[in-house]
């Protein structure tokens, strides 16, 4: 497993988390490249079964990242974003599925860092989860 | 008939006024010496404290101002008189001859490559390279346009050669040509020809032109960079390799009475010196010396990066040292410094390359530029301003800003031209005022039902992408990927060059998608859409991915990883781009009035500015009287009293109709969004404004070191100012202490004006009693600018400095003496003390911008002050539309700093509330009436009000108003029969990036 790649779908919303990421950049935070972002403008853009779809698909974890609570740029699709996660998170484990392979974080547009952490952190964890149980597509 | 107004000189300063000029519609020339607008800016490798590409940053700005249709750029051109008065000038302005028609040449560059005349020093890269006869100055030149140096073309010298009209197939050439005058009818003038460099040659002691291998900061520059002469692989002159000890030497030409040094301090050198270290670290691994007097870190986060570059970076800061010569090992080339080390040590070091810290100059031809405007200079030849009027010259209806009137840096410079853009509006906009027409574009090619035609441009961004992301073969994968015909790498995606091609590219490969893979569509999808419009696209067909930010400076020592995650990325992006649809935006009417919350000196001034230009303005102060901090001011400005000035701002807001004061007012909530929020206050106040201004302030810190408040001896800083001013303040051994609540563990930052309020202090007290003691414990005195002069005056009248360690806590004090350790004498030194002044910094008080901020979204930065959109370039502007901030809600800073930034506010708030209506962003949410049953989960969610169930033949169906839809996609996620969508980020094609990104190998390969 040592040489287990993990591969992660990364939602940022427009306003906090995606300026964050993008933060880290022109901070030049180095972090594992296991990740690909998907920009929504808000973190309540993501539609629950975007997750599951990400998960057919072969994803190895699925990451969330939104502005912090009560800094929602749209006043509270983060809190819409906490519910629907917290409930999909439950519907996943119901299936025998990790939830831990989920993960809902803020990152505010000044906090580089602490989307460099939310990465290796996440990266770290799947890695010690190995390989998602799912078979990918239709294979 | 309207007049238009004048900007001189195209650098950040002149680009900046320009655009905010035009975006008020008001016509603007733009006139430039050079051949290119850019200024010394579009020289620069990176920009601190960000370490943004400086050209990545610039290049929109500058495309922005070649492409806007309320600015003529007039490049290679300069203002030869000035005739009339304020709000009516006739400007002579002479256009040097090119020998190139500027409408005809494409900038092809065929021309440059067959001129026979080469090995000609090549200014824009201050001579460390050359150029030919006919040039195009450099890539990011705007205009792109070749030009002939008729000091070399054989063809204009002696009439024999020609061959640039022969390969020039659009037959742009044109040996005749002449100079031409022009005279321009504007209302108002702004000067912003910013600074020239200070002549390395004075300082012969470092042996610059003499040693190989010592280069000026801006040749540094040069060499860092990837479009600089070595593609940005430093090297010693001397012998082309790599160097392993580099010494950076600061205040080179500033801070010194040496004949032909300037006396002031050239506020930037310090930072960028830095940042060069900092930069060459992430070249390569090289150990780098800083040898300075005072670290001059007092701007925003600045002195976090200084702690960085130390701590992170392993930069060697050598602390109170003047290096007084170098020498060269004549075989080896190497040089040998001279210094005295933190133990008081003589001692000499060895490096390869030695780059000088060069200071700022006022520009070239100032006397003479003075003279056609009739302004006045000041004693080191910048142009003379007051504290109080920061953008404002001798001579009516001429402002200035930018580094013309002192050293400064970016952001500063970028507020002040913001600041004095709205100045100049002010003599233009009068009741027969006529704004400029909106520009108009292409028609749009339809693309309904047709095969998507996808063009991709991959961006190298100089060495930003390119030294990790292998960029030619991510662009040769996204050629090989389904709908896509046409794939190129481009070296910067953003420059004039590449924008052109885009909207040639559109209409020559019929494309009806264009993807650009480079850096953040946060700060350069406005452009690159601009380029599809010119194209005849909708602009909503454009799709960005971030190769850079995201990807190449975060996976900088994986290239292998990040160009397999790129070639993910470009075909993810080009996935969704193959599924989007041309959208229109809605058109809102926009509340014509701004609401300033704040109204201390800078708030009162923002609101002054804007109701200059005739619009209404709610100024929200909680106090009882309007005047802020500054009312406890007691000293003078310039020969004015602070509080005479106040005062006098006070009357003139309190005499201006436009401006509602609202006094022992709290601010309840800001509802809304831009050109529509709500100012609601707490004594039911319900107010509608198009713009937010935010200019709340920050207090001073509140000390509670040194038995501050219970020990009779120990005042702050503005106690003792007052004290002075009342005469009252009569003692014998007075003990400053700096850094009082600033530069510690729990507050990290510099509180920029302590320095000069202690000196200020100290000097007044010397002045009344010079038998007095005045001691200054200090870690580093950071009097930037023309402020140093009152370091040389505390000097001079007999203040003594005691510096210690920056890591030690602060002086120790028994209530009889003050005792630290003295760096330059290495021993404790004991003053005995009757007074001890506290140079208490400023306070962020987050908590109540907290309250502020969350009503309209704005991010705080981790120093508790207001988090603007970009550090560098968008200095006033928030990321959330038509709210700004402005003083030292912001930063601290000094009050001409903020007259100068709540000028800035104001004119950006203008370019909001001068429209009746603005457009807004196309991608709202839509309802499929077939799908939607009217069960109201949307309408429910949506936090805007903008869902609605209506009746529609007797069925309950969900109805968005688009105007007031912000496109957050909350209610889509929600809605549980599919029928709503959001344009743009619509299931399919989120649904498109998520398969484009899973069903392929990681690299796609």
């Amino acid at each position: 497993m040592a040489d287990f790649e993990p591969r992660i779908v990364t939602f940022c919303c427009n306003w906090c988390s995606y300026a964050g990421a993008d933060g880290a950049g022109v901070a030049r935070l180095q972090m594992p490249t296991n990740f690909r972002i998907i920009r929504t403008m808000c973190s309540a853009r993501v539609d629950p079964e975007h997750v599951l779809r990400a998960f057919s698909k072969g994803a190895d974890g699925v990451m969330i990242l939104g502005c912090h609570p009560a800094d929602c740029h749209y006043i509270g699709g983060n809190y819409r974003a906490r519910r629907r996660i917290a409930l999909l998170r439950m519907v996943l484990e119901q299936y025998g599925f990790d939830p831990r392979r989920l993960k809902l974080e803020w990152v505010s547009a000044s906090e580089g860092e602490k989307f460099q952490k939310t990465i290796c952190e996440f990266v770290d964890t799947i890695k010690a989860l190995g390989p998602t149980p799912l078979v990918k597509g239709d294979e | 008939m309207t007049k238009s107004a004048l900007v001189i000189g195209g650098g950040i300063a002149g680009i900046q006024a320009s655009l905010d000029l035009a975006d008020r519609d008001i016509h603007v020339y733009l006139v430039e010496k050079d051949p290119t607008i850019g200024g010394k800016m579009c020289r620069l490798d990176k920009t601190f404290p960000t370490n943004d590409c400086s050209a990545c940053i610039l290049s929109p700005k500058m495309a922005d101002c070649a492409g806007h249709p309320n600015i003529t750029v007039m490049s290679y051109s300069e203002v030869v008189k000035v005739d009339g008065e304020a709000g009516d000038f006739k400007v002579t302005v002479k256009k040097k001859p090119r020998y190139v028609k500027l409408k005809e040449c494409t900038g092809c560059g065929d021309c440059v490559a067959k001129c026979p005349t080469k090995n000609i020093p090549d200014q824009f890269e201050y001579g460390l390279t050359t150029r030919k006869a006919i040039y195009i100055p450099h890539a990011q030149a705007v205009p792109r346009v070749a030009l002939i140096d008729p000091n070399y073309c054989k063809m204009i010298l002696n009439g024999k050669c020609g061959i640039c009209e022969k390969t020039c197939k659009k037959g742009a050439i044109n040996y005749a040509d002449k100079e031409e005058e022009e005279v321009l009818e504007v209302g108002s003038i702004i000067a912003a020809v910013g600074f020239q460099l200070w002549d390395a040659g004075y300082a012969t002691e470092y042996g610059y032109g003499r040693y190989d291998n010592v280069v000026t900061s801006m040749e540094y520059e040069r060499m860092m960079c990837a479009s600089g002469p070595d593609h940005g692989h430093i090297k010693c002159p001397s012998n082309g390799e790599a160097p392993q000890k580099i010494a950076f030497i600061q205040c080179c030409g500033s801070r010194s009475e040496k004949k032909n040094w300037k006396k002031y301090c050239s506020s930037v050198c310090c930072m960028y010196a830095t940042k060069q270290a900092i930069i060459t670290k992430e070249h390569a691994q090289v150990q780098e010396d800083i040898f300075f007097m005072d670290i001059r870190s007092y701007g925003k986060e600045f002195e976090a990066y200084i702690k960085r570059a130390q701590g992170q970076y392993g930069i060697i800061m050598h602390r109170g040292a003047r290096v007084s010569n170098v020498e060269e090992d004549p075989e080896t080339k190497k040089l040998t410094i001279n210094y005295t080390d933190k133990d008081g040590n003589g001692t000499s070091a060895e490096y390869d390359l030695v780059v000088l810290s060069i200071g700022l100059n006022p520009p070239e031809g100032a006397e003479e530029l003075a003279k056609v405007l009739g302004i006045g200079l000041n004693e080191y030849g910048f142009c003379e301003t007051s504290v109080f009027k920061p953008l404002e010259t001798t001579r009516p209806g001429i402002l200035v800003s930018g580094a013309f009137s002192a050293p400064k840096d970016i952001p500063t410079t970028v507020a002040e031209s913001s600041g004095a853009s709205a100045k100049a509006g002010a003599y233009i906009v009068d009741e027969n005022f006529e704004p400029c027409a909106p520009k108009q574009y292409p028609a749009e090619k339809d693309v309904a039902g047709k095969e998507p035609r996808v063009g991709v441009w991959v961006c190298e961004c100089g060495i930003n992408i390119g030294a990790t992301v292998d960029v030619p073969s991510v662009a040769a994968y996204a050629g090989t990927l389904p709908h896509v015909v046409y794939a190129t790498k481009t070296m910067y995606a953003c420059a004039q060059d590449t924008l052109q091609a885009i909207s040639a590219a559109i209409k020559e490969h019929d494309l009806n998608r264009v993807v650009v893979a480079s850096c953040t569509p946060r700060t350069h999808e406005p452009l690159f859409r601009i380029a599809c419009r010119e194209g005849g696209l909708n602009q909503y067909l454009f799709n960005m991915a971030n190769i850079r930010d995201q990807c190449s400076w975060i996976h900088m020592h994986e290239p292998e990883a990040a160009t397999k995650k790129a070639k993910d990325l470009v075909r993810m992006a080009i996935a969704k781009a193959c599924l989007l649809e041309p959208l229109e935006g809605a058109k809102i009417p926009v509340t014509q009035k701004a609401a300033v919350i704040g109204g201390g000196i800078t708030g009162m001034t923002t609101a002054l500015d804007i109701a200059a230009q005739g619009f209404e303005v709610h100024l929200v102060e909680r106090e009882g009287q309007l005047g802020g901090q500054a009312l406890n001011f007691r000293h003078k400005e310039n020969g004015v009293d602070t509080l005479e000035f106040v005062k006098g701002l006070i009357d003139k807001v309190n005499s201006n109709n436009l401006i509602k004061v609202h006094l022992n007012a709290k601010v309840k909530d800001i509802p809304g969004f831009v050109g529509n929020f709500n100012l609601q206050l707490e004594d039911g106040t319900d107010e509608p404004v198009g713009a937010v201004i935010f200019a709340v302030g920050a207090p001073a810190y509140k000390p509670t070191e040194y038995n501050y408040g219970s020990d009779a001896k120990v005042m702050t800083g503005l106690e003792c100012e007052q004290a002075i001013a009342d005469g009252k303040f009569n003692k014998k051994n007075v003990a400053f202490i700096q850094c009082v609540g600033s530069r510690n563990e729990s507050v990290g930052y510099c509180s920029r004006v302590c320095c000069t309020t202690a000196l200020r202090n100290a000097i007044q007290i010397k002045l009344a009693d010079p038998t007095a003691n005045v001691t200054i414990f200090h870690k580093d005195i950071r009097t930037y600018g023309f402020r140093e002069e009152m370091y040389r005056k505390a000097s001079e009248v007999g203040v003594r400095f005691l510096r210690y360690d920056e890591e030690a806590p602060l002086p120790a004090y028994d209530g009889n003496t003050v005792t630290a350790f003295d760096l330059t004498l290495g021993a404790d030194v004991s003053v005995p003390v009757d007074c001890v002044v506290l140079s208490n910094g400023i306070a962020p008080a987050r908590e109540e911008k907290e309250e502020l901020a969350k009503m309209v979204k704005v991010p705080i930065s981790k120093d508790g002050f207001y988090f603007e959109a970009h550090q560098k370039l968008r200095p006033v502007d928030f990321a959330t539309e038509g709210v700004y901030v402005a003083g030292l809600a912001h930063w601290p800073k000094h009050m001409d700093e903020c007259i100068a930034q709540g000028s800035g506010a104001a004119s950006r708030a203008l370019t909001i509330i001068s429209k009746k209506f603005l457009t807004s962003e196309g991608i709202v949410a839509s309802v499929n009436e077939d799908y939607c049953d009217g069960c109201g989960v949307c309408e429910g969610c949506c936090e805007y009000k903008a869902i609605t169930i209506v009746s529609k033949d007797g069925k309950l169906k969900s109805n968005v108003n688009a105007g007031l839809c912000k496109g957050c996609g909350c209610c889509v996620a929600a809605c549980p029969s599919g029928a709503m969508e959001q344009k743009g980020f619509k299931n399919i094609q989120i649904q498109a990036e998520i398969d484009a990104c899973l069903d392929y190998p990681v690299g796609g390969e």
